[in-house]
C-alpha cells in the first residue's frame, strides 16, 4: 500500500510477540489469524498460540469470557509462540486483566478505552481504572477510544450500532499492522473474497483497519514504527499450518499417495474437531467423512473401513481415546491397518476441554486390557503434525496394526509455515493385496511380521476374522494355550520390529556426552529447544533429545543415556515419559513437570535446566 | 501368501449398488465348513440354514457377502459362514458394518446380532443405523435371554421372568424391538420364528432385496435357558390363537379357522373382533399396508404381544427411501463434478501458499 505521509523513526527487532485479547465474540482469533498470515506472506518464522474459552459465549465482558490469540513472528527460527508479549492488544478490561502478567516490561499495552467504564471495570473486577490510576506505570500505553474511532470510520457505509462495533478488531489489527510496518493487502483480499456477498459489512471492516493503520501514521501518541527482516527460511515453497490442518492433509495426501479412499470416522470433541471440519472439506478428493454416532461407533466405523481396503482414521481426545479403547484392542487383534489422532486435553474426565496437556501418554501405550502393543508418535510441532500422520498411515499399512498419534491442544491449535512438500519427496506406499488363493493364509506373515490385507470381493480368499484368539497361520478361532502365548509373543515382536523402520533418535547439542540431557517428546519440543539454545548460549553444558517415537522407541536411546551425567524429562504431566524411561533404561531421571493446561514458557525450562545443573 | 498387488482403489467411487449376480450357487457354498458349536437344538441352526438357502436363491457370490457380528450367542454367525467376515466386540457390529459398507458399496454386507448385542449393549448403534437407513441386512436373534454368560435378563426379558440375574423376576418392561425400530424410521421392518423355516426364507429373501437398512426380529428359542419364551406361537395347538400373518393388502386375519380379525376402535385403539360376531364383516378389519408412507398402522401391530393380541409376523414396513451410504457417494461425486477432482498436488499446496526463494 502506498505511503506518502513522512516516516516516523524505525526501529528493527529479530522478534516479536503480539497477543490480541478482547471478549469471546471479539473477533480475536479472527484478526489473529490473519496478522499470521500477513507475516507469513511478509517472510517471517513464526508460532502462534490462540487462548479461547471453554464457553462459546460466556457472559459479556467477564473474565471467564477472553479470548486471545498469540502471534511471534520472527527473522530468525521460532519453536514457540513467545512466553511474553512486546504487544498487547487489549479491547476491554477483562482482557488486560487476564493477560497483562503477559506482558513484557515496558511492552505496548493498545487498550480500548471505551470500554473502560464503570460497567466493564466492575465485570473484570477492577475497583479503580487501571488506565487512570499509575498502575500500568512500568508498559507503554496507548489507551484509545477504539470503539468511537470505528463507528466514525465506518459511519460512511451506513452500519451502525452493534454490526459498526464488530469492526473494531479490524481497526486494532491495522494499527497494529502500521506498528510493524505490515502490508494491508492481503487482509484486504481476504476481506473481498469473505465478504463478497456482504459489500457493507467488507466496505467497514475495510475502513475500521485503514483508519487503525493511519491512526498509527500520523497520530502523535505513538512514535516508532518496527521492521522484523524476513527469516532466512529454506527455499521452496510454505503454507501455513496448524495442528489439526496438518493432520487432516497428513491423512488426506497419504490416502491419495497411496491410491486409497480415506476414511475417516469420528465424533465431535474439543480440540479435535477441526480435523473432521478439514476433511470434510476435502471431498472432492474423495475423501469420506462420517459423523458416528458416538466415539466406539467412530473407531468401529474405522475398523470396517480397513478390512473393506480403505485408508481408514479417527480423530479424538482424552476422553474419547478411553471410549476407543476395547476398539482399538479389536483393531490389535485383527492386524488391520488404521490411525488414531489423539488431541491431548487437560484431564482426566472432562477436566480441561480448551487446554493443552500431555497427560494421555499412559493411556495412548497402556490403555487397553490384555497385551496389547501398538505404535505410538508424538508430532513436534504444528507442521510435524502433517509428517507425523503420514508416517503413521506408513507404519500402519506396512505392519498391519492401528497407531496413535499423539497431539495435543497447543498443537492443534498453534500455526507455523511449513515447507510444502513435492509429490515425489513423499515416501511411496507399498501396499500388496493377496489375490491367489493358493496357500492363502489370513494369520500367515511375511518378514516384517505383518499379516495380508485381503479385501472382501477377492475371488476365494473368504476368510473370517474376530475378537477371539485367532490360531497361528490359519487365523481360526483357538484357545490353545500356548498358541495364546505365542500370539501374544508375535504380537509384541511385530510392534518391537517397528523400530526398524523409525530413524535413530538425534540429540540436539553434544551428542557425545554433557552434563544435562534435557528429555522433550511431542509438543514440549518447541519450548525446550527454545531453552536448550539459550542455555547453550550462556555456555551450560546441555543438550536436548525431542523425542518423537513412544513405542517404539529409537533403537540408540539405550546408547544415549549413558553418555550424560543427569538426564531432565520435561513434559506436560506429571511424569509419566520419566517413570517408562527409567524402567526401560534402568536410570534415575529427574522430571520438569508443569500441568496448567498451558506449554511451557521457554523461560520456565531454561529455569529448570539451570536448577538441575546447580543440584548437579 | 500371495502379494500380486491388485487396484488398492477401495471405495465408493465407481462402484455399484447390486452385488455380483453369479449363474448358480448351492446353499453350501456359503458354509465355512468349521463345526458348528450352538448347543443341541438352537433355534440358530435354522437361521443359518435358511440364510445360506436365501443368499444361494439371490445367487449373490460368496465373495461379495461380509457378515459382521458382535458378541453373543447368535455373532458366533460368521464363522460358520464361507464369506468375508468380522467377529467383533460386544454391541459394535453395526458400527463395524457401517464403515464397511460406506468404504466398500459393492459389497452385500450382513449383520448378525442378539437382543443383548444389539438392545442393549448396542442400542445406540442401533437407533442411529436405522436412521441412517445404511444399507445393511440386520438379523436380530431374540430370546429374550444372555445365553453366552448363562442366563442374564436382557432387554426383551418380560416381566416376572425368573433369570440368573433376575431370581425373583425381572421388573422393567421389556423393549418392543419392532416399535423401536420403527420409532427410529426403519425402512425395512420385519419379524419371523426360527421355527417357520418358509415363513423366514420369505422374510429373509425379502430383506435381501430391500434398498436399505433391514431389520429383521427372529424369535428364537434358547433351550437351555429360556426354553418356554416362544411356546405360545410355536405350540401347534396354540400358534393360530397367536400368531397374525401379515400379508400385504390383505386384511388382518388369523385365529384357527382364521375368523378373527383386527378392528380399529375410537381412539386408534385396536380390538380384535370375530368376523360374523357383533354385525362384524370383513371390509371392518384393518388392511395390512407395509407400503404405507406413515408408519402408524405398522406401529400399532408393533405393540401387539399375546395374550392380549396376536404378534404379528412377516413385514410390517418396507418403503423406498435414499440410503445413507448412496447419499454420501452422490455427495462426493457431485462435488468432484462441481469442483473437478482434487489432485495431491493442490491438495499439498492449499490456497494460501507462498514461494520463499
Amino acid at each position: 500500500m502506498a505511503v506518502n505521509t513522512p516516516q516516523k523513526p524505525r526501529e528493527t527487532m529479530e522478534a516479536v510477540a503480539v497477543r490480541f485479547a478482547g471478549d469471546s465474540g471479539d473477533g480475536m482469533q479472527m484478526v489473529g489469524s490473519l496478522f499470521t498470515a500477513t507475516s507469513a506472506l511478509m517472510g517471517n518464522d513464526l508460532a502462534t498460540l490462540p487462548d479461547y474459552p471453554a464457553e462459546v459465549r460466556a457472559p459479556a465482558g467477564s473474565l471467564g469470557g477472553v479470548s486471545g490469540f498469540q502471534v511471534n513472528f520472527s527473522s530468525t527460527d521460532v519453536y514457540t509462540p513467545g512466553d511474553t508479549v512486546n504487544v498487547l492488544v487489549a479491547l476491554n478490561p477483562a482482557a488486560l486483566k487476564v493477560n497483562l502478567r503477559d506482558l513484557q516490561k515496558r511492552g505496548i499495552l493498545i487498550a480500548n478505552s471505551d470500554t473502560f467504564n464503570d460497567n466493564g471495570l466492575k465485570l473484570a473486577q477492577y475497583t479503580s481504572n487501571p488506565l487512570e490510576d499509575g498502575s500500568l506505570a512500568d508498559y507503554q500505553v496507548q489507551a484509545l477510544p477504539i470503539t468511537r474511532m470505528t463507528r466514525e470510520a465506518v459511519a460512511p457505509t451506513g452500519l451502525k450500532g452493534k454490526d459498526a462495533d464488530r469492526c473494531k478488531n479490524f481497526f486494532a489489527l491495522g494499527l497494529v499492522y502500521w506498528l510493524f510496518d505490515r502490508d494491508l493487502q492481503p487482509t484486504l483480499d481476504w476481506l473481498t473474497q469473505k465478504f463478497a456477498k456482504l459489500p457493507a459489512v467488507k466496505e467497514a471492516n475495510e475502513r475500521a483497519l485503514k483508519a487503525g493503520y493511519y491512526y498509527g501514521e500520523t497520530a502523535e501518541m505513538i512514535q516508532v514504527q518496527y521492521t522484523v527482516q524476513k527469516a532466512r527460511l529454506p527455499k521452496g515453497l510454505y503454507r501455513k499450518i496448524g495442528g489439526n490442518e496438518a493432520v487432516a492433509l497428513g491423512m488426506a495426501v497419504a490416502a491419495k499417495r497411496a491410491g486409497k479412499t480415506l476414511f475417516y470416522g469420528s465424533y465431535p470433541i474439543t480440540p479435535a474437531s477441526e480435523i473432521l471440519h478439514e476433511l470434510a472439506r476435502l471431498k472432492n478428493y474423495g475423501v469420506v467423512t462420517f459423523q458416528a454416532e458416538d466415539e466406539i461407533a467412530a473407531m468401529c466405523s474405522v475398523i470396517g473401513a480397513a478390512f473393506g481396503g480403505a485408508f481408514a482414521a479417527s480423530g479424538t481426545s482424552g476422553p474419547g481415546l478411553s471410549l476407543k479403547t476395547e476398539a482399538l484392542g479389536l483393531a490389535v487383534m485383527l492386524e488391520l491397518p488404521c490411525v488414531v489422532v489423539d488431541v491431548q486435553r487437560g484431564g482426566p474426565s472432562t477436566g480441561l476441554p480448551t487446554k493443552t496437556e500431555q497427560g494421555d501418554l499412559y493411556q495412548a501405550l497402556f490403555g487397553r486390557h490384555g497385551e496389547c502393543p501398538l505404535p505410538v508418535l508424538a508430532p513436534l510441532s504444528p507442521s510435524d503434525c502433517f509428517h507425523a500422520t503420514y508416517e503413521a498411515f506408513q507404519l500402519a499399512a506396512k505392519y498391519m496394526t492401528p497407531v496413535i498419534v499423539l497431539s495435543d491442544g497447543y498443537l492443534a491449535n498453534g500455526a507455523e509455515p511449513m515447507r510444502v512438500p513435492k509429490v515425489e519427496e513423499l515416501p511411496a506406499f507399498d501396499i500388496r493385496h493377496p489375490v491367489d488363493p493358493t496357500g492363502f493364509e489370513p494369520y500367515a506373515r511375511n518378514a516384517d511380521l505383518a499379516r495380508p490385507w485381503a479385501l472382501p470381493g477377492t475371488p476365494g480368499l473368504a476368510h473370517r476374522i474376530g475378537g477371539l484368539e485367532k490360531q497361528d497361520v490359519t487365523g481360526d478361532v483357538s484357545y490353545d494355550p500356548e498358541n495364546h502365548e505365542r500370539m501374544c509373543r508375535l504380537r509384541a515382536e511385530k510392534i518391537a520390529k517397528v523400530a526398524e523402520s523409525i530413524p535413530d533418535q538425534e540429540v540436539l547439542g553434544d551428542g557425545a556426552g554433557a552434563d544435562l540431557l534435557v528429555v522433550s517428546w511431542g509438543s514440549a519440543y518447541g519450548a525446550v529447544r527454545t531453552a536448550f539454545e539459550r542455555a547453550r548460549a550462556q555456555g551450560l553444558s546441555v543438550a536436548h533429545l525431542p523425542l518423537r517415537y513412544l513405542n517404539p522407541m529409537p533403537r540408540n536411546l539405550k546408547e544415549i543415556f549413558p553418555r550424560y551425567k543427569k538426564i531432565l524429562v520435561a513434559e506436560c504431566n506429571l511424569g509419566q515419559l520419566r517413570d517408562v524411561l527409567q524402567a526401560r533404561y534402568v536410570r534415575p531421571m529427574e522430571g520438569l513437570n508443569k500441568i496448567q493446561g498451558r506449554p511451557f514458557a521457554a523461560a520456565e525450562v531454561l529455569a529448570g535446566i539451570e536448577k538441575a545443573l546447580r543440584k548437579a | 501368501m500371495n502379494s500380486t498387488a491388485v487396484p488398492v482403489n477401495a471405495g465408493p467411487a465407481g462402484k455399484s449398488d447390486t452385488p455380483v449376480r453369479a449363474t448358480t450357487y448351492k446353499p453350501g457354498d456359503y458354509a465355512s465348513g468349521h463345526d458348528v458349536r450352538w448347543c443341541p437344538w438352537c433355534g440358530d441352526y435354522a437361521v443359518l440354514s435358511q440364510v445360506k438357502k436365501t443368499l444361494s436363491t439371490l445367487g449373490i457370490s460368496p465373495d461379495q457377502i461380509v457378515f459382521v457380528s458382535g458378541i453373543g450367542c447368535s455373532s458366533r454367525f460368521p464363522y460358520y459362514m464361507g464369506v468375508y467376515g468380522i467377529h467383533g466386540i460386544h454391541g459394535r457390529a453395526l458400527a463395524i458394518a457401517t464403515g464397511l459398507k460406506l468404504a466398500r458399496r459393492d459389497l452385500s454386507v450382513w449383520v448378525a446380532t442378539g437382543d443383548g448385542d444389539c438392545l442393549s449393549i448396542g442400542g445406540n448403534h442401533l437407533i442411529h443405523t436405522l436412521r441412517r437407513n445404511m444399507d445393511l441386512k440386520i438379523i436380530m436373534f431374540n430370546n429374550r435371554i444372555y445365553g453366552l454368560t448363562k442366563g442374564q435378563a436382557s432387554p426383551t426379558s418380560v416381566v416376572g421372568q425368573i433369570t440368573a440375574s433376575t431370581p425373583y423376576g425381572v421388573i422393567e418392561p421389556p423393549f418392543a424391538p419392532l416399535a423401536l425400530a420403527l420409532g427410529c424410521q426403519a425402512t425395512f421392518v420385519a419379524r419371523s420364528l426360527d421355527l417357520n423355516p418358509k415363513h423366514l426364507e420369505m422374510v429373509l429373501d425379502r430383506a435381501a432385496v430391500h434398498q436399505g437398512a433391514a431389520f429383521i426380529e427372529v424369535y428364537q428359542t434358547c433351550r437351555i435357558f429360556n426354553d418356554a419364551a416362544f411356546e405360545q406361537l410355536t405350540d401347534r395347538a396354540l400358534r393360530d390363537e397367536n400368531l397374525l400373518m401379515l400379508e400385504h393388502g390383505k386384511p388382518l386375519r388369523f385365529g384357527k379357522n382364521r375368523e378373527k380379525g383386527i378392528r380399529l376402535g375410537a381412539n386408534l385403539q385396536p380390538e380384535v373382533v370375530v368376523i360374523g360376531e357383533n354385525g362384524v364383516a370383513e371390509k371392518d378389519l384393518l388392511v395390512h399396508d407395509e407400503k404405507a408412507p406413515n408408519p402408524n398402522l405398522a406401529y400399532i401391530l408393533s405393540q401387539f404381544h399375546y395374550p392380549q393380541f396376536p404378534e404379528p409376523m412377516g413385514v410390517l414396513r418396507a418403503v423406498e427411501a435414499p440410503t445413507y451410504d448412496a447419499l454420501v457417494d452422490k455427495q462426493i461425486k457431485d462435488i468432484q463434478a462441481s469442483k473437478g477432482e482434487g489432485d495431491l498436488a493442490s491438495l499439498l499446496r492449499g490456497t494460501d501458499a507462498w514461494e520463499v526463494d
